[in-house]
């Protein structure tokens, strides 16, 4: 018996362009670099400051969290004001679900009321996949976040971040440090730095913090800290999901912070001029020693700021897309009904 | 009614009977099988059964029903019909009813709407414990009495050893069979599938193989040392297999079965996150997949179940770790067991005993074979018969099937209860 190794990817169009972006997994590097570059046009080169444009006015998108988000959500909601689009802004978990009201009833009521772009956070992986799945043609979902699956805007400025602050993410070492089981963020990550052709990318934890099969991620696996980091050029660091956690996984956030915790002396092990990223929250003195969380290598706060850009960036180009598809569309009806026509006249 | 079904080729496993003939069916039973009417037998309908197969009606060791406790994902009438259209005679519906059946009153409950319904036999499995909390053991006896085939904990195994060692004894006095599923509730840990590599790629949360092993492990010790008939449900991995085969080969006695759809889907199924994949245990690897048919081959394995569980639309529109898991069965166990045969991967013998034959030897019942002066149940097949599975033609009020739009080749053209024809040609 054959097995099916691969599914369609339901977040292209036919014409191959990004329609949902759900998950960086089984995109090409152009759709990526696209995005990178047009985030790269919404800064201003002489201020480093982000240019409010026109792109999606009369545009109605939704933000639907129905897990607790602070820093994603307000990013969001920046990044679509800054496109002129009309947003609106709905915790799911203190509404209508509340009220037993099913999943798909809270969409396609949201839908009723003409939304053109959810933007989705859910505590379940493959969430954003299921609501793509039945929103109507021409509507558009952003996963923002699902389960443990992926947080594919997170890992776009991440990589954003990596060019502007390295020039390119080819041939870059790079090394992953944390709770890498239960984040969705780093396998969005790993998908974004294999599709970027990284040279190397290592995830550094416990066995209790790691995936059963990280080889198939395609990542080199460190157990001890000070071995991954030898020669990287980018060390991220993620926070302890605490939140996730259903059994006792690591002895104490002390102790992860003795065996796993980045300090200046561990950051030293590195390339010199590596840059240090963390998506946050941070937890200082758990997985990060705020002498480096706050020190020149640091880049977390760039993050945030390229985080609007970036978003700005998949938003603006997933209805460009939608513009061109429905334009690609238009021709090949008159290009049929042509043709009848032709064949009519003969 | 006396029947007459012509030219027929006859199989059945029990007998190692495989051969073109005829069969004699009156007042419900099978009164001759042979070339030559039985003397003054006049039919008061033949059947034509020329390049059609005859075979035993099949028996399925776990198929949930719906009743009582559903009001909308099925009932004793309805999934019975569905079953006769997937050749299945004989069901066993596990105690995970609502209420839960642990006690005489369900039991006679699904037992009189089986009769009301008349369209195959509805064996109940008690419940081992009240309400299958595993804490305090039912009235094991009583269940027995009403009627109850076996005992089980359906998808709710014991998880304290002392309860299980106390329930296993008490229970070893009673000539039964007790069906156990091996699942370690902290090892799953709340996982909805398996811990591979597609869990780690789509960060599903994950129940590794030892979930079921070291379950498994225990189960089999307790098995020993009570000396009870203990038959193992649903297996999910090849060290499952091989536990079970060593048992063998020290002389317990044990029984186990696997779902068809492990037999035929795997771990791969899930990228996509359908939620129509979300079974448990969940869809292991290819490699387990196959070492779970090489154990249906060599016997290890000894039934295979649909482990049909219907569901309403919306359990299942929902993201696949929210969603129930389960899927229909009763009309894709044949086909697939069919499909099996065709690809190679069993022998047709092998592949129906594990149907009729061994499930019914298992609970001791006097189905699943084509004997003289037994019940007629029995389905006649077009072997040829080229159909697809769709919402339109399942028969089951539960449509959450990941078949959907599979193509197969054998379809059941009818079925005899107890003489009767219950299923004709998409007529139920």
């Amino acid at each position: 018996m054959k097995a099916r190794l691969t599914a369609p990817n339901p977040q292209l169009n036919e014409l191959g362009k990004l329609k949902h972006l759900l998950t960086l997994e089984g995109l090409k590097q152009h759709h990526l670099t696209e995005i990178l570059d047009t985030a790269e046009s919404f800064i201003d080169p002489n201020t480093n400051k982000i240019k409010k444009v026109p792109l999606l006015r009369g545009k109605s998108i939704m933000n639907l969290f129905f897990e607790p988000s602070t820093r994603t959500r307000t990013t969001f909601e920046i990044a679509e004001k800054r496109l002129s689009a009309d947003i609106e802004s709905l915790d799911i978990q203190t509404s209508a679900a509340k009220k037993g009201e099913s999943l798909l009833d809270t969409l396609w009521n949201l839908q009723a009321m003409q939304a053109d772009m959810f933007v989705i956070r859910h505590a379940e992986s493959g969430a954003a996949h299921f609501f793509a799945q039945h929103v109507a043609p021409g509507v558009h979902v952003l996963n923002a976040g699902d389960g443990q699956h992926a947080h594919p805007t997170q890992a776009l400025l991440d990589m954003f971040t990596i060019r502007k602050k390295k020039g390119d993410i080819f041939d870059l070492k790079v090394a992953i440090v944390g709770d890498i089981l239960h984040s969705r963020v780093v396998r969005s990550q790993i998908q974004a730095l294999s599709i970027l052709e990284a040279r190397e990318i290592r995830v550094i934890g416990p066995k209790t913090l790691l995936p059963e099969h990280p080889e198939v991620l395609g990542v080199h696996v460190y157990h001890d800290i000070e071995e991954g980091l030898k020669d990287v050029d980018v060390v991220i660091m993620v926070r302890l999901q605490n939140e996730r956690m259903k059994s006792a996984l690591i002895p104490s956030e002390k102790e992860f912070f003795k065996r796993y915790g980045l300090t200046e002396k561990r950051l030293a092990l590195a390339k010199p001029g590596a840059i240090v990223m963390h998506p946050g929250p941070i937890n200082r003195g758990v997985e990060i020693d705020s002498a480096v969380a706050d020190g020149p290598q640091s880049v977390i706060l760039e993050q945030v700021t390229y985080g609007i850009a970036v978003r700005m960036a998949v938003m603006s180009v997933i209805m460009s897309n939608a513009a061109q598809l429905t334009q690609y569309q238009a021709e090949q009806e008159q290009a049929a009904l042509s043709e009848v026509e032709m064949e009519n006249a003969q | 009614m006396r029947f007459a079904i012509l030219n027929a080729r006859v199989i059945d496993p029990s007998q190692d009977l495989d051969d073109v003939t005829n069969l004699y069916l009156a007042r419900g039973r099978i009164t001759h099988i042979g070339k030559q009417a039985p003397s003054g037998f006049i039919a008061d309908q033949e059947i034509d059964a020329t390049n059609k197969w005859v075979i035993p009606g099949l028996v399925d060791l776990q198929a949930r029903l719906g009743e009582p406790g559903s009001i909308y994902a099925g009932s004793i009438a309805s999934e019975t019909r569905a079953a006769v259209a997937g050749g299945i005679t004989t069901i066993c519906c596990p105690p995970d009813t609502n209420p839960v059946n642990d006690t005489q009153a369900v039991t006679e409950l699904i037992q009189r709407r089986a009769r009301q319904a008349a369209t195959a036999y509805v064996m109940p499995i008690g419940a081992l414990t009240q309400g299958l909390e595993g804490k305090l053991l039912s009235g094991i006896y009583s269940l027995i009495e009403g009627g109850c085939v076996a005992l089980s904990q359906a998808n709710k195994p014991v998880q304290s050893a002392l309860t299980l060692k106390n329930a296993l004894e008490y229970t070893t006095s009673l000539d039964t069979v007790v069906m156990l599923r091996c699942e370690d509730n902290d090892l799953k840990n709340n996982g909805v599938a398996h811990d591979g590599p597609v869990a780690s790629r789509l960060g599903l949360p994950a129940i590794p193989h030892s979930a079921e092993t070291t379950a498994l492990a225990r189960d089999l010790i307790l098995v020993e040392e009570s000396g009870i008939r203990a038959h193992f449900s649903q297996l999910s991995c090849a060290r499952s297999v091989e536990m079970i085969a060593d048992a063998k080969k020290r002389g317990l006695p044990v029984t186990c079965d696997v779902a068809i759809h492990q037999l035929l889907l795997s771990e791969m199924d899930l990228l996509g996150f359908n939620s129509l994949f979300h079974v448990s245990p969940p869809l292991r690897s290819l490699q387990d997949r196959d070492a779970l048919l090489a154990g249906v081959r060599s016997g290890v394995i000894d039934a295979i179940v649909s482990d049909h569980t219907p569901l309403h639309r919306d359990d299942k529109l929902l993201p696949f770790g929210e969603s129930k898991p389960g899927i229909i069965g009763l009309e894709t166990l044949l086909p697939l067991v069919l499909k099996l045969v065709q690809e190679g991967q069993l022998e047709l013998y092998t592949a129906l005993r594990a149907v009729t034959q061994t499930p019914a030897e298992i609970l001791q019942i006097p189905t699943g074979a084509l004997q003289i002066n037994r019940p007629a149940d029995l389905v006649i097949i077009d072997p040829e018969g080229i159909w697809t599975l769709s919402e339109d033609n399942i028969v089951s009020e539960g449509k959450n099937s990941p078949f959907l739009g599979w193509e197969f080749i054998g379809q059941v053209e009818q079925t005899f209860f107890q003489g009767m024809p219950v299923y004709k040609n998409n007529c139920v």
